[in-house]
């Protein structure tokens, strides 16, 4: 069964955002969503870009109330 | 009926909350209303930051050592019998060595380990100096070092955000005063697009770089190392020679919270302010084991430790919670052999370095030697 889980990121200044989801992708299943919660529009660049060097996928970012949600799958 | 706080985990988390734990409720524990007991898993304790000195040669490995039943208040109740079982549904936990121990509060403080061999070929062919037997043998690596390519390789999840530049800066100057810079080469690899986690310290740590020559290699998630061929690839697809590889391995946390079900990959869930873990009320969670999205550092443990120690308190005596902890962390970063920096933050503040100083590096090697009183509640 695939699971979903969320990071919460915000206000995370190190390792921050994108070191987060790195870790959490190490532990992931194949077909696992996480969810990482930013409020650094650096790692919200960042992250999706990465995602798609090394092959994971891109489910969607969106933009709420001062922080930003990037959901990524894990694809390998 | 006395209650009864246990700790696991003996290092510096769990040592620093059993110690100021005994200083707050001296009166409880004369009258046997509380215990206090802690599982460990050595006799000794170890000063895991003097680490990064033993690959140099610069303190003797007798100095990273105390007797853990010295370093801890007398009474607590130390057992060196890890943890085998924690059941939080039953409030007990079995051990190796056959107790059963029922607690009214747990600690949880078993911190974090490198797992090299959870990458293909880095076991045979990395160095590594985050336990003594890896810093020993990159000791002697070093030593027999005659110049070439040297790769310093981190990766994430890993304890102590800072090791990895100072151990970079360090090899640099000790290639330096050995004359073998000029027939030498060091890259340093990182998982993101930056030096350092930390904006400000990679901002600084590139023009360092710049300056005296140490090439870098951004986004670099090791995927493999091949030990015949010596090289070390990305899962970015990028692949480079090395002669000698230190590696700033993947860490995870510890076996017994896999398999007690508490975390995967020993990682607890945690909430970030109280503590708690999530789901328990009477489980708490301090240092490198939590699931916070913070730096795993000895200074992050002891200002968690303080404000469990304080909730614990309150909780025993008068059944409150007494205040949240903030997010901060604390670090020295050496810059070299002879000069240092350090930077602080927490959920609300970002982090913001001063220039490196020789000032700083004494300080640092001052802390060193402190650490030993901040362990034992002193500081
Ligand atoms: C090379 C190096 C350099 C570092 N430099 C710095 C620095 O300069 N500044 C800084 O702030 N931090 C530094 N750190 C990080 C710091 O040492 C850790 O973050 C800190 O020790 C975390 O404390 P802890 O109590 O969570 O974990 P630890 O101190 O690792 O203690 C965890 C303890 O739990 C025990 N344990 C595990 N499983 C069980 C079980 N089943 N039952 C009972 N006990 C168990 C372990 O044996 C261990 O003793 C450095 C670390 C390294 C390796």
């Amino acid at each position: 069964m695939a699971e979903r889980q969320t990071i919460d990121a915000r206000g995370a200044f190190c390792p921050g955002p994108l070191m987060e989801l790195i870790a959490a992708l190490k532990l992931a299943q194949i077909g696992d969503e996480i969810e990482v919660l930013s409020s650094d529009k650096g790692s919200v660049n960042d992250i999706p870009a990465w995602v798609t060097k090394v092959g994971h996928a891109n489910v969607g970012t969106t933009e709420k109330d001062g922080y930003w949600s990037v959901v990524v799958k894990k694809a390998k | 009926m006395s209650k009864t706080i246990l700790i696991v985990g003996g290092g510096l988390a769990g040592t620093i909350v059993a110690n100021g734990l005994c200083r707050q409720l001296g009166s409880e524990l004369r009258t046997g209303a509380v215990n206090i007991t802690m599982l460990g898993t050595t006799e000794t304790h170890m000063y895991q930051p003097g680490l990064l000195y033993v690959p140099f040669g610069k303190i003797r490995e007798a100095e990273l050592f105390r007797e853990q039943r010295k370093v801890l208040d007398r009474r607590v109740n130390f057992f060196v019998d890890p943890a085998k079982h924690i059941d939080v549904e039953k409030n007990q936990v079995a051990t190796e060595h056959g107790r059963t121990i029922k607690y009214d509060y747990l600690v949880l403080a078993t911190g974090s380990r490198i797992m090299p061999q959870n990458i293909p070929g880095m076991k045979e062919a990395g160095h590594w100096f985050y336990d003594l037997d890896g810093a020993r043998k990159l000791r002697d690596a070093i030593s027999n070092f005659q110049g070439g390519k040297i790769i310093v390789n981190v990766n994430a999840p890993h304890k102590c955000p800072v090791a990895p530049l100072e151990v970079t800066l360090m090899m640099h100057e000790y290639l330096k005063a050995h004359g073998l810079w000029e027939k030498s080469e060091i890259t340093y690899t990182y998982p993101i697009g930056r030096l350092h986690a930390l904006e400000p310290v990679a901002h600084w740590a590139k023009p360092e770089f710049d300056r005296i020559g140490i090439k870098y290699e951004t986004f670099f998630n090791t995927e493999s190392v091949d030990p015949e061929k010596k090289t070390i690839k990305s899962m970015e697809g990028v692949e480079l020679p090395f002669d000698l590889l230190i590696t700033i391995p993947p860490h995870a946390g510890a076996e017994v919270i896999d398999a007690s079900g508490l975390g995967k990959g020993g990682w607890v869930p945690t909430n970030p302010k109280t503590l708690h873990r999530d789901g328990s009320t009477n489980v708490f969670v301090c240092g490198d084991t939590t699931n916070i999205p913070i730096s795993k550092a000895g200074s992050t443990a002891h200002f968690e430790a303080d404000v469990l120690i304080d909730n614990l308190v309150s909780l025993v005596t008068e059944g409150r919670f007494a205040r949240d902890y903030d997010g901060k962390v604390f670090c020295f970063i050496e810059t070299g052999l002879n000069s240092g920096t350090y930077v602080w933050f927490n959920y609300t503040t970002p982090p913001n370095p001063g220039p490196p100083s020789q000032m700083i590096h004494w300080f640092k090697l001052a802390y060193n030697r402190l650490y030993w009183l901040s362990a034992r509640g002193l500081l």
